[in-house]
């Protein structure tokens, strides 16, 4: 198993964001995570990032079978964890090529790998440029300064292609996404899959599931994973609504 | 053994037995001048904390230390045997002084074909009295700095340019100063640059020491910037921490003209630069620059005052610091508009970064404002680094520290990117890295040791961490 989160209890100045979740995700597997807003999925990526401004009252998160709440934010960067922001951070200053190079050949380094020279480093963001068809001069700038919503979001998707994570958490990468960005995300996301990563998509709508097709769909709601199904299960929610669920719930 | 000693009386004692000597060469003007700031300083003595404007400089302990003071030119000492400036592809016309004095193998002024002279002022003061008359001591006139009294009175040798109407300089010029001694020495060089009006000039100013004694230099440069003319002015810094380097540049602006200056303390004992830039005229730019990155104990002191004394003018002030450790950084700027100088716009920003709880930063900007239909601004930030960039970086699998480091690096650059010198730009953000890595320490043969790595590197480069 990649990652196994059980009965994870989360809070923010002492409000109670995550009440009990539980979450399984296995190499090769999509899971999408539905939910309406303020309910804890960007708090769960988060946590599973590493931020430590939240009390973490119970539970545990395995990652390759390691306890992951001990492990420092970088450390699981460079084990293969990604976060796709649904905010990301503008970096002014620092350019996006000396950002890539550096979290590149630091995770060589992690490996034992040699770093990457500044040819072969910018053979390999060509690379995956032309593989997501990107024809953008993106690269060429402050991380994320003054990029475009939309910008941010493919930028996102674009450290994920460099750093080629084997789990890969993308929070509402397609809000703010034209059509056709929204096919060339998914078509980088999908070309990015192998056998032995995953990927969690965190999203409000059905459409990209279209795209990305998902393993499973799970609907977070009021800290707890409260439905699990097949994809189909998108469609319904999309149908029925939140109110659908507090429904089941109740029952 | 020091404690009773008073390096003022010392002073004082030094000039009274030895005015012959220092006054040699000087017109009956300049001994005039001389005497005044003489007893200027007999009467005043050095700046105290008390003073308004020296509240962050600390003097205290050169006051009772015994300097020597180099009354006479040392012999000739051929400067390739000591120091090389190994900028890579930088182009310049490189003047060296050793200890205060011009070196020089009997060319005390060189003469372009296109009319620039450039040497010792020592000497330019007999060959060219007209000119040295005309405007030394008429641009660095300022009731506040004690320092000036006393350079006035003791300056002897320094560099001395002058560009002649229309003629621009084809390369930068380079004024290397170097200390190179055994004893502690008190230097007081005085530079005069002079730009005539429609001319141009580039000049890079590096301090630096071949040794580790106690110094004290008491420098003061004054530049004129005629009409229409245009000057950069780069001053790099990297002192060891006992030294004690006083800085105070005067700068007078005449119609149309340009000025940029960019300074940049690497590393410091205790430093304190002054500018003061006179804008005389209208439709002039002063663009005035500095960044200081200091730890441990290291003190920075920045002192900036801009006088719009004539309407349609612009300024800006851009100082950004990065203190570590137990250091201090602090940047006084004052914005001073005339009564008449409406249409001025001046801006002004300093943005500060304490690395510890133990960093003391002061930000303390002055608008000093008579006109009523001006634009300016001034804007003083002191804050960590951004937790939320941090983190994300992180996410990257960048560990915290180099997290911190691109953060600084970036924070620097704005800086940096104002040096219109390509090569001068690329090595100094080749050194700023390297300090921010903690790589720039002081102890080659010239301490700046910019050329010490053959490849330079302008992105933070993994494989050097
Ligand atoms: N720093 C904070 N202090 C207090 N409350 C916080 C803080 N950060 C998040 N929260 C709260 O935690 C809850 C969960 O937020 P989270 O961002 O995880 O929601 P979400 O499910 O991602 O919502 P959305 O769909 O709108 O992105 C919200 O009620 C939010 O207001
Ligand atoms: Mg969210």
């Amino acid at each position: 198993m990649l990652l196994e989160i059980k009965d994870l209890h989360a809070s923010i100045n002492g409000k109670e964001i995550l009440k009990g979740l539980n979450l399984k995700v296995n190499r090769g597997e999509v899971h999408a995570i539905m939910g309406p807003n303020g309910t804890g999925k960007s708090t769960l990526a988060s946590i599973i990032a590493g931020r430590d401004i939240y009390d973490i009252s119970k539970g545990e998160i395995y990652y390759k079978d390691k306890e992951l709440l001990d492990m420092a934010i970088e450390d699981r960067a460079r084990e293969g964890i990604f976060i796709g922001f649904q905010y990301p951070v503008e970096i002014p200053g620092v350019s996006m090529t000396n950002f890539m190079r550096t979290a590149v050949n630091e995770i060589r380094q992690y490996r034992g790998e040699e770093p990457l020279s500044a040819a072969e480093f910018l053979a390999m963001m060509e690379d995956r440029k032309k593989l997501l068809e990107l024809h953008s001069k993106l690269t060429n700038r402050s991380v994320n300064e003054g990029f475009s919503g939309g910008e941010k979001k493919r930028n996102e998707i674009f450290q994920m292609a460099m750093l080629n994570p084997e789990l890969a958490i993308l929070d509402e990468t397609d809000s703010g996404l034209d059509i056709d960005a929204l096919r060339v995300v998914a078509n980088g996301v999908n070309k990015l899959r192998r056998p032995d990563n995953a990927t969690v998509v965190i999203t409000h709508y059905q459409r990209l599931l279209d795209y990305i097709v998902p393993d499973f769909v799970h609907i977070l709601y009021e800290g707890k994973i409260v439905k699990t199904g097949p994809k189909e299960l998108a469609l319904e929610l999309e149908e029925k609504g939140y109110d659908w669920v507090k429904n089941e719930i109740a029952k | 053994m020091e404690t009773n000693f008073s390096l003022q009386s010392f002073l004082v004692e030094q000039y009274k037995n030895n005015q012959k000597t220092i006054k040699e060469g000087d017109s009956s003007k300049l001994a005039q001048m001389r005497d005044k700031a003489f007893e200027a300083f007999a009467e005043n003595g050095f700046p105290d904390k008390s003073m308004d404007n020296w509240r962050s400089t600390d003097l205290t302990k050169a006051l009772s230390h015994d300097y020597k003071i180099l009354l006479q030119a040392p012999p000739y000492n051929p400067v390739d045997s000591y120091f090389k400036c190994n900028i890579k592809d930088f182009d310049t016309f490189m003047f060296t002084f050793l200890n205060g004095w011009y070196v020089h193998k009997n060319v005390p002024l060189t003469v372009f074909p296109d009319g620039i002279i450039v040497g010792s002022l020592a000497h330019a003061k007999k060959e060219y009295p007209e000119i040295v008359d005309k405007y030394l001591g008429t641009i660095a006139k300022d009731n506040n700095n004690p320092m000036l009294n006393l350079n006035g009175a003791f300056m002897q040798d320094g560099a001395f340019v002058y560009v002649p109407e229309g003629v621009q300089i084809s390369k930068p010029l380079q004024i290397v100063n170097i200390v190179n001694t055994k004893e502690d020495l008190l230097i007081q060089n005085r530079n005069l640059i002079i730009v005539e009006k429609n001319a141009a000039l580039k000049l890079v100013h590096c301090d630096d020491s071949v040794t580790t004694t106690d110094t004290f230099i008491n420098s003061v440069s004054e530049i004129y910037v005629g009409q229409n003319a245009e000057v950069s002015y780069y001053k790099l810094e990297n002192k060891d921490s006992q030294s004690l380097l006083i800085n105070s540049l005067y700068v007078k602006q005449e119609n149309d003209s340009r000025f940029l200056s960019n300074g940049i303390t690497f590393n410091s004992g205790v430093t304190r630069n002054t500018i003061t830039v006179n804008i005389d005229g209208s439709n002039c730019d002063a663009d005035v620059n500095g960044l200081y990155l200091v730890d441990k104990q290291q003190k920075v002191d920045n002192y900036v005052r801009i006088n719009h004394n004539k309407p349609h003018s612009r300024s800006s002030q851009l100082y950004k610091g990065i203190m570590d450790d137990q250091a201090s950084g602090s940047f006084t700027g004052y914005v001073y508009v005339e009564k008449d100088a409406q249409k001025t716009e001046a801006y002004q920003t300093n943005n500060n970064i304490a690395l510890t709880d133990e960093a003391s930063v002061g930000a303390n900007p002055f608008l000093e404002i008579y006109a009523d239909d001006v634009k300016c601004s001034h804007g003083a930030t002191i804050g960590q680094l951004d937790n939320e960039a941090l983190f994300y970086m992180r996410q990257r699998g960048i560990c915290e520290r180099n997290s911190r480091m691109l953060l600084m690096y970036a924070f620097a650059m704005e800086v940096v990117n104002k040096i219109d010198i390509e090569a001068l730009h690329k090595q100094t953000d080749d050194m700023v890295s390297r300090r921010l890595r903690g790589e720039l320490s002081i102890c080659d043969m010239c301490e700046l040791h910019c050329g010490d790595h053959t490849e330079l590197h302008f992105e933070i480069d993994m494989s050097k961490i």
